[in-house]
């Protein structure tokens, strides 16, 4: 709240009467650093590619990449290209309004286990009926108009399916 | 990749909670919109302001609300020299606690004052109202607090 805002406090009912309601807004100003590895990933980003990091011990590939394994506890500093498929591993079906809500319900929103990644991303999945999107679904990412392209995740506009055969829940089992 | 490729940017959080305030809080601000002050009798004849729909120490409803202060007497207090920008005003302030006259527990609020020197526990205090267009039922239509007899 600023010194002129000071908010509606009274219910927008008659102004001279009771006060039965209170509005609080809140405002949080951050400055946030990605840090060296999401800014790699994120200038990736900027270019249409996904790229992670491979644990040097463990071998597992993080997209987005933290800059370190939080299994072995060491830096990840093994740079890797993803592709533009994966598999959804779990998702869920959102169809509940809320404050800010940029996208019209009901929508898609999944894991993305992209392929050669040992870590699900989060992602909208479309260009398929809300009822038929399922586990084990074959898709790819649909990427903004070039000129588009940002350091931030709006550059990915959302999954569709490729049309391959499911992929078999062994193959994602440890990642849901 | 050298420190300066890291990227950064501005993220701001904004969002607005609504909320039913109930008979107590919603005649405290009913009040405060008509240039008063409300406090609520409880056990023991004790005055909480600002009023709680319960006793603190029987749990029984809160009994009559009554007016108090304006005026009253700062308890503690603590000097902001750098406001930032949310805050109540916008050149340095002190937060209070004033116990306001008729009331038993203090209220925080700020005060206006020209420096930490100006600022004193025991010290005397009156709340100062916006003008009543610009007062909508809200802790802030008390623009500050003053040292009596400076307002």
């Amino acid at each position: 709240m600023s010194d002129t805002d000071i908010g509606p406090g009274s219910d927008g009912g008659a102004p001279d009467g009771p006060v039965t309601m209170l509005e609080t807004p809140i405002h949080i100003d951050y400055q946030y650093t990605a840090g060296l590895a999401q800014s790699h990933f994120l200038k990736g980003i900027s270019e249409g590619r996904f790229l992670g990091q491979r644990c040097p011990k463990c071998h597992k590939v993080y997209v987005p990449p933290r800059g370190s394994c939080p299994t072995d506890g060491v830096a990840t500093t093994d740079e890797v290209e993803l592709g533009n498929t994966g598999t959804v591993t779990t998702y869920c079906v959102v169809n509940v309004p809320f404050q800010g809500q940029s996208i019209e319900i009901p929508y898609i929103c999944a894991q993305v286990l992209l392929d050669g990644a040992n870590l699900a991303f989060m992602g909208l999945i479309q260009e398929i009926p809300t009822a038929e999107v399922r586990m084990g679904l074959r898709v790819e990412a649909v990427w903004v108009d070039e000129s588009e392209l940002a350091p931030n995740l709006t550059s990915v506009k959302y999954f569709r399916p490729t049309g391959e055969p499911d992929a078999p829940y062994e193959s994602f089992k440890e990642y849901l | 990749m050298a420190d300066s490729d890291v990227l950064r940017a501005p993220h701001v959080l904004d969002y607005v909670y609504k909320r039913s305030v109930g008979p107590v809080i919603g005649a405290f601000l009913t009040a405060l919109r008509d240039g008063r002050i409300l406090g609520a009798t409880g056990s023991g004849g004790k005055v909480a302001v600002p009023p709680a729909e319960y006793d603190p120490i029987t749990g029984e409803d809160s009994g009559e609300l009554v007016d108090v202060g304006p005026g009253g007497v700062v308890t503690t207090w603590a000097w902001t020299a750098e406001p930032r920008p949310d805050q109540p005003l916008d050149r340095p302030f002190a937060w209070v606690l004033v116990r306001l006259d008729g009331a038993d527990t203090a209220l925080l609020h700020v005060m206006e004052a020209a420096g930490p020197d100006a600022v004193s526990t025991g010290m005397r205090v009156t709340a100062r109202f916006r003008p009543r267009a610009e007062r909508v039922g809200h802790i802030k239509d008390i623009e500050c607090f003053v040292a009596e007899g400076a307002s």
